[in-house]
């Protein structure tokens, strides 16, 4: 799955990978994030 | 349009991974019996990271990788995947 051009939803957690880290990574190579989220359930 | 999760364990992942294809298993939230059917990735698994830039990656998600249990986080994911086919 090609990540360049794609809308990408984000679906990070507080606990494991954070929403803003994978938006930082799929917007280097061109994808275009719709909707970041980090999940938390504490 | 693609999902990607970055869930620290199989269980998480693989509900997040059932909501946005075939429905919210659990049947409270609002996608329940809604089948999006979108594809999904955890952002660990090799065919997404391979895509970054390698020192990019290692500093975003680097520490995590590490300390999280990759290959049943990839395995959760994957089987979702595969039941959609």
């Amino acid at each position: 799955m090609d990540l360049k051009g794609k809308n990408v939803i984000i679906v990070g957690e507080r606990d494991g990978v954070p929403g803003p880290a994978i938006e930082t990574l799929v917007k280097s190579v061109g994808g275009t994030p719709a909707l970041v989220q980090t999940q938390c359930f504490v | 349009m693609v999902v990607i999760l970055g869930s620290p364990t199989a269980e998480s992942a693989e509900i997040y991974a059932r909501t946005v294809t075939e429905g919210d298993p659990s049947w409270v939230g609002p996608l329940a019996g809604i089948a999006l059917k979108l594809p999904v990735y955890h952002i660990l698994e090799p065919e997404i990271k391979s895509q970054f830039d390698q020192e990019i990656y290692n500093e975003q998600v680097g520490i995590m990788e590490s300390v999280l249990d990759t290959d049943d986080l990839i395995e959760a994911v994957n089987k979702v995947r595969r039941e959609q086919q």
